[in-house]
């Protein structure tokens, strides 16, 4: 299997991610934004980061890259796209999945592990998971608050879109297991096709014991499926 | 033209002798900017003039040394040729004045130290001092340091894995931003700032000139008064996704074969940078200010020359070699300018529209700026006081509650959950812990540990234990996890030097230091020295911040100080006697501020520490946390929170007695956990290594003490985790 990463100009979660992938034995080539084409690949990845500086809107300006052109190509094609953390913000910025994330509720930035329920594991990305599996993954980011009105949300629902929820120890959905206020606790989605998912935690940040935990493996398990 | 006149000299911080021996120096009177670029380097900040004379007696070496102070950063040889680059840097002044902005360019400037030098950053570490909570300006000052750290070292990408919090009203007036930086390179792909080869080309990289922190580096030689706040201008405004780019540049210009030496511009930025590279190769720089990116239109050489705009870097380039480093910044959307020329000169020129508007000889600049031996008294250590008397009706169960709510020894996640501390994928032992551990990228076995440590309390009842302390803690919370210390970098930030008192404060830390790097073969190899912390005339507690950087061989061997299991064994490591004046207990539960420090007796804290890495190395223990401030007992509670696993100890002993087992603070102590399959090899090499221990109980399902004492560990981990919630909510 073979994956590509876009670099973009503060991207910093390219590496981890990249190492990631290849832990799995997925052939890994990083590809610079403004490049007008990209390697064949079966899934490209939008890595964690910072892309230009967050400056306007967090993933706006990156969603107007070059390479963008190549990369929504890709997932009209069919191809897996996953946005982690301002990957997703990007993918919202692009229109590739609906809705946006807001700055956190309490206004802070926050990096710790999160309780996260599988909402839906029949997706290419979460099928090695059990359905109402409780999972523990990482996030870290400043703007993860996700918002969409309620017809969007209530669509999301109906066609099974939203595939991460944040949850406690007991599996409960609520406010005191929302860690930024996001709608529905939703911590990750995907398109209609379901093959383009977008989500605030980082699986590529553990996948090792040695760095707390190896929760994110079942993503890239999923991938080789 | 400005006339320059005694007046304006005195207005640019130089005294009337040093105004004199300027004049001698050059020959003449020096024009408006010449008198700007002396005062840049001529103050405190830059020319360690009040501290040089002292600095010089610290030990700087030993077998893995490679590069001491006097450079960037320091580097330290970490096998398989790797080496580890580090420093610490304060940002003291400009975090007062403007806290966001002030801690966000500390640790820019600190990253551009380590990766100036090649390594790529790996690791932030801080240490950052308050007013006392109730102090109105503490909680916007907290938020604003907080997030500045957090903003910058987010976005940048590089973990923040340790630190200290602490507050302290002697810090009202002036707080501490202290920020450590720790990177990697390979042993022959180090960079240094030694410009050399007449006729080679000086670049100009990065983000452009501004008017902005214009005077920060003499801002941050004075003291403040009640006007600091209008001194905002002079800090700088940080652009981390400006230096992300700068540094990924400069990492992939690294892999060429174009660098002769390159300097980042920090303090007295152009100045200070081309003057130092100058010096340091003994050769003249020559620059064409028309040449400076600028971000303003109509800027003055003046102005260029003292501006301290962030993420910049000056390069000295091999001849020919521009068309190929400036392809690579151009990647990366930056500024890249030819800007000057190495001459055989060993003058600073600056030209400005075809005129030269300043030519001093470096030497003037670097070698003959002042150095004082400022006077200085000692200032011995205080008498035993009568305190006991005090302590014989404390309630034992509310103090505990106390000192696990205090802000100091609250649990801080509210602050580091801000900072990214796990990007990179290296970070194998979050914050919270003794020392931070950071894999070696690439590397499965490999690894780093780091700790940030002082007790700014210690250091004000006795500046010579003080220092010798902030020393040992650093290597005992390495030692802690498993590592083998190496080095150490330290950040020295004191009142006012010209104060015979202080003087004595900054000579008896430094003479504890070197007692303490000397005996534990722990060099410092990089450093900075933030003096004038003052305000109105009252100076904050002698706080020498120490970064020591240690080696970990086998990272499955890694302990933390989380309990592991229930029914182990419960040992204390190294003598207990209970010295409680300057404890916790005292000085911040009971505001009993007098008497001595715990004494250290070096040869205990070498060979406690020494067993303590050998019973990790050959897995006999399952957990382990040195004890510092807060005594045992807060030792044992924090890991008891940390694993949600409780203790049966058993003290037998009463009243006085047993607070100062309880809460007394002796120096070199460890608390292991062993369970009974180890138990007898673990005596029996604690036995053979001549280490004092004793039993002092069991991990249990429940906190209770010689069975009087009893609490619920869920109550207790609430109280410790809230302060700083309900604080900044």
């Amino acid at each position: 299997m073979k994956a590509n990463v876009i670099v973009f100009p503060g991207s910093n979660c390219d590496r981890d991610v990249k190492v990631a992938l290849e832990k799995f034995q997925i052939q890994t080539t990083m590809v610079w934004h403004q490049e007008n084409e990209m390697p064949k690949s079966d899934v490209v990845v939008l890595p964690g980061g910072f892309s230009y500086g967050d400056y306007l809107r967090c993933g706006s300006m990156a969603s107007k890259s070059n390479i963008m052109n190549e990369v929504i190509k890709h997932a009209d094609k069919g191809g897996y796209l996953i946005g982690i953390c301002n990957g997703f913000q990007i993918l919202t910025e692009t229109g590739l999945l609906p809705g946006a994330l807001l700055r956190n509720k309490k206004l802070k930035f926050i990096c710790k592990y999160v309780n996260l329920l599988i909402e839906n594991n029949s997706t290419p990305f979460t099928s090695k998971y059990k359905k109402n599996e409780k999972i523990k993954i990482p996030i870290a980011h400043n703007e993860g608050n996700y918002f969409a009105d309620e017809k969007t949300l209530n669509e999301l629902q109906n066609n099974e879109q939203i595939v991460l929820k944040y949850c406690d120890e007991n599996l409960n959905i609520n406010e005191e297991s929302n860690p930024n206020g996001s709608c529905l606790n939703i911590a990750g989605i995907i398109n209609k096709n379901k093959n383009v998912i977008g989500m605030m935690p980082h699986p590529e940040r553990c996948v090792e014991n040695i760095l707390g935990g190896t929760d994110g493996s079942g993503i890239f398990q999923s991938l080789l499926n | 033209m400005t006339e320059v006149n005694l007046d304006l000299a005195v207005q640019h911080g130089l005294t009337p002798e040093e105004y004199e021996k300027i004049k001698i120096l050059i020959g003449r009177n020096p024009n408006f900017t010449e008198l700007g670029i002396f005062s840049a380097m001529w103050n405190e900040h830059c020319s360690y003039k009040s501290s040089r004379v002292w600095l010089g007696t610290l030990p700087t070496k030993n077998d893995r040394v490679i590069q001491g102070p006097g450079e960037n950063a320091g580097v330290i040889n970490i096998d398989d040729g790797d080496v580890a680059i580090f420093k610490i840097e304060s940002h003291n002044h400009p975090s007062f004045i403007e806290p966001y902005q002030g801690a966000a360019t500390g640790v820019g400037g600190i990253l551009r130290d380590v990766f100036t030098m090649g390594a790529r950053p790996i690791a932030n570490l801080n240490a950052i001092r308050f007013g006392s909570p109730n102090h109105p300006k503490t909680k916007h000052l907290l938020n604003g340091v907080v997030a500045g750290i957090a903003g910058y070292g987010n976005c940048i990408g590089v973990p923040t894995v340790g630190g200290e919090v602490e507050f302290d009203s002697c810090y009202d007036g002036n707080i501490l931003v202290n920020a450590m930086n720790i990177g990697l390179a390979k042993k022959d792909k180090v960079f240094y700032s030694i410009a050399s080869g007449v006729g080679n080309p000086v670049i100009y990289v990065g983000s452009k000139t501004g008017r902005d922190g214009i005077h920060g580096a003499s801002m941050a030689s004075q003291e403040f008064d009640s006007d600091s706040e209008s001194k905002k201008p002079t800090v700088q405004v940080g652009d981390p996704f400006a230096e992300k780019l700068l540094l990924e540049a400069c990492l992939e210009l690294m892999q060429t074969d174009t660098i002769v030496s390159i300097q980042d511009m920090g303090a007295a930025g152009l100045t200070s940078s081309s003057v130092e590279m100058a010096s340091k190769g003994n050769i003249g720089i020559e620059l064409d200010l028309n040449k400076v990116p600028c971000r303003e239109t109509g800027m003055t050489p003046y102005e260029m020359m003292l501006s301290e705009s962030q993420e910049r870097m000056l390069i000295v380039l091999k001849t020919g070699k521009e068309k190929e480093a400036e392809k690579i910044f151009k990647k990366w959307d930056l500024d890249f300018s030819v800007i000057g020329i190495l001459t055989d000169s060993k003058n600073l020129t600056l030209k400005y529209d075809n005129k030269t508007v300043c030519d001093i000889p470096i030497s003037a600049l670097a070698d003959e700026a002042p150095k004082y031996e400022r006077e200085w008294i000692e200032i011995k250590k205080p008498e035993q006081t009568d305190l006991e008397k005090k302590l014989d009706d404390v309630n034992l169960d509310q103090t505990i509650k106390n000192l696990l709510s205090h802000p100091n020894q609250a649990d801080k996640s509210w602050v580091w959950e801000q900072y990214d501390h796990m990007v990179m994928c290296d970070t194998a032992q979050f914050p919270g812990g003794d020392a931070a551990v950071i894999r070696v990228h690439g590397n499965n076995k490999k690894a780093i540990a780091a700790s940030v440590d002082c007790t700014p309390r210690y250091c004000n009842s006795h500046p010579y234990t003080g220092g010798m302390q902030a020393v040992c803690e650093t290597y005992r919370n390495l030692c802690a996890v498993g590592a083998e210390p190496i080095a150490i970098t330290n950040c020295l930030n004191f009142g006012n030097p010209e104060k015979p008192e202080i003087m004595g404060q900054f000579v008896g830390v430094i003479k504890g230091m070197t007692e303490a790097c000397k005996k534990l073969n722990y060099p410092v190899i990089s450093g900075n020295v933030s003096l004038y912390n003052e305000t109105n005339g009252v100076g904050i507690n002698p706080t020498p911040t120490i970064g020591g950087v240690g080696l970990i061989k086998d990272i499955s061997k890694v302990k933390s100080s989380r309990f592991k299991n229930k029914n182990n064994n419960i040992y204390i490591i190294g003598k207990t006697i209970g010295h409680l004046e300057q404890s916790v207990l005292c000085y911040d539960i009971l505001h009993l501020k007098k008497g001595p420090p715990p004494p250290i007796d070096l040869n205990d804290e070498l060979k406690n520490s020494e067993a303590i890495r050998s019973l990790i190395n050959k897995n006999l223990i399952e957990s382990c946390h040195d004890i510092s401030s807060g005594g045992l007992i807060l030792c044992l509670l924090e890991m008891s929170i940390a694993s949600q696993i409780g203790f049966k100890l058993n003290t037998n002993k009463k009243s006085l007695d047993r607070v100062k087992f309880l809460f007394g603070e002796d120096q070199s102590r460890y608390i292991v956990e062993v369970d009974d399959q180890n138990k007898n090899s673990f005596e029996k090499k604690l036995v053979d290594l001549n280490v004092y221990f004793e039993n002092i109980g069991k991990t249990s399902e429940k906190i209770n003490i010689d069975d009087d004492l009893k609490f619920d560990l869920q109550e207790l981990s609430k109280l410790n985790k809230e302060w700083f919630y309900k604080y900044n909510n």
